[in-house]
């Protein structure tokens, strides 16, 4: 009876039009809490702070996570490297409700994604475009997020990987039936995916964004792009004021239309997180797994 | 109208029921929003209880829909929808419209490897499809509400007056049944 896919494309539906925030202890994650996030992600270290460091980075302390488990009421997700079951099997087993096969940290197979089927957890797994979107999907992710440019501060590169996302999604629904054979072939995905794209002229599953999120205006954005909720990593707790900001963030996104609540909404955040641009980085995360 | 509750959570799968039923609907995001209009009934939806009950003092929309609710207007709460107008959270200190004389447990399914379909008896409409993710149930009702359906002995569907509650999600699935029910008592 239980038909598990579908439940875990549920989950993700109860958490759309909220805000997703990294957190590395059980204090962090009850401050999101408090203002009001929808689900943490546990981690050991924040992306800025993983991209500082360099060297290999891998899954959480499962203790660790444990720890922010027992801490909060919300859903708890965590991450495991691009292709490696085995951690994603650790993290089934301690009962996580979201796992994220990142990007951010450093990929275990250069080939293969982890097949998702297997799983009874829930994933979700970052994309850059429509084809890497589908591909995620049709291996088992129940939930897409743009990949961004994860620890940077910088939104460039989720705008660019939503508004590519969204405008490969209208070219599919414009198309005449007889051409999705071909499109399935360039998108290098099944057939069946582009049908339900060409159908329903969105993914068959909820797609937030993610990377680069750093100020309630960024949020707003978006959301207009065509998010249906946002993951902040860095942009929280590399801020002056981590509560204040995080609150501003969860309200941004529910009325992110409406530029007199989010000019409010942004006024004393004290300073947000630094930020390095794109073309000073060395590392595009962005570019690990497609 | 049926006004949707539009915070966060699942609201648009409640307005494309409504839609599907031919009823009217309309996003609830700002106190302007139910400010002198005619309201048929409300929907609380599913998320995350913590961030719409948040949302809704932060943004000024709790008072005016607590009137409206306490003042008769029908009201349909599925899941964090039904922890919002419970009087008693037995693991949550929170307490938010304080309508239904209920006492829930957030989660009580626990994580999300719990989160189940099934399918059981719904009082006046027979068998109906269910899914329950990171769910809640009622653990105990008071004398004036009726309860509509249970599933393994836990009470997962009631009524008091004008509210009526889910601790399931039947906009997650096809049958439009349990909507239909609520828009009777709007509309009788």
């Amino acid at each position: 009876m239980n038909n598990r896919y579908e439940l875990n494309k549920n989950l993700a539906q109860m958490l759309k039009g909220g805000v997703i925030m990294d957190v590395t202890t059980p204090q962090q994650a009850e401050i999101a809490q408090e203002a009001g996030a929808c689900a943490v992600m546990a981690l050991e270290r924040i992306p800025a702070d993983i991209r500082a460091a360099g060297g290999v980075s891998r899954m959480s302390d499962p203790k660790m996570i444990k720890g922010i488990q027992n801490s909060v009421s919300i859903p708890v997700m965590a991450k495991v490297r691009i292709g490696h079951f085995a951690e994603a099997q650790i993290l089934q087993a301690i009962q996580i409700d979201y796992i994220d096969e990142s990007e951010v940290l450093s990929p275990a197979d250069d080939v293969f994604h982890i097949d998702k089927t297997k799983f009874d957890v829930p994933f979700v797994c970052g994309a850059k475009d429509l084809g890497e979107a589908l591909r995620r999907i049709s291996e088992g992710a129940s939930m897409i997020r743009t990949k961004g440019e994860p620890g940077t501060g910088d939104i460039v590169q989720a705008v660019r990987h939503m508004r590519l996302i969204s405008q490969q999604i209208r070219c599919i629904a414009s198309q005449r039936e007889d051409e999705l054979y071909n499109s399935a072939k360039e998108l290098q995905v099944p057939y069946e995916l582009v049908k339900y794209v060409h159908d329903n002229a969105k993914l068959p599953v909820v797609n937030f964004a993610a990377g680069g999120v750093a100020t309630p205006a960024d949020a707003a954005l978006m959301m207009q792009l065509g998010a249906e909720g946002v993951f902040v990593g860095s942009g929280i707790f590399k801020s002056g004021n981590p509560a204040k900001r995080a609150q501003a963030i969860v309200k941004a996104v529910t009325n992110y239309n409406d530029p007199y609540i989010i000019a409010q909404l942004s006024e004393d955040l004290g300073p947000a997180m630094v930020g390095i641009n794109e073309q000073e980085i060395n590392l595009l995360m962005a570019e690990r797994g497609k | 109208m049926i006004g949707v509750l539009a915070l966060q959570g699942g609201f648009i799968e409640h307005i494309d029921m409504l839609k599907r039923l031919g009823a009217d609907s309309f996003e609830i995001r700002k106190e302007q929003d139910i400010h002198n209009k005619k309201i048929d009934g409300i929907i609380l939806p599913g998320g995350e209880s913590t961030v719409i009950g948040k949302l809704l003092k932060e943004i000024g929309l709790f008072d005016g829909l607590k009137k409206l609710i306490d003042d008769g207007t029908p009201v349909f709460g599925t899941c964090a929808g039904l922890i919002l107008l419970a009087k008693k959270i037995e693991n949550d200190d929170n307490v938010w419209f304080n309508a239904m004389d209920i006492c829930v447990k957030r989660n009580a399914y626990g994580r999300q490897l719990g989160s189940f379909n099934t399918i059981a008896d719904f009082e006046n409409i027979g068998k109906v499809p269910m899914t329950f993710i990171r769910a809640p149930y009622i653990t105990k009702a008071g004398d004036n509400v009726r309860v509509l359906a249970k599933y393994k002995d836990k009470i997962i569907a009631a009524e008091q007056n004008n509210i009526l509650v889910t601790a399931f999600h039947p906009e997650l699935t096809d049958d439009l049944r349990v909507h239909e029910y609520f828009l009777k008592k709007c509309f009788k």
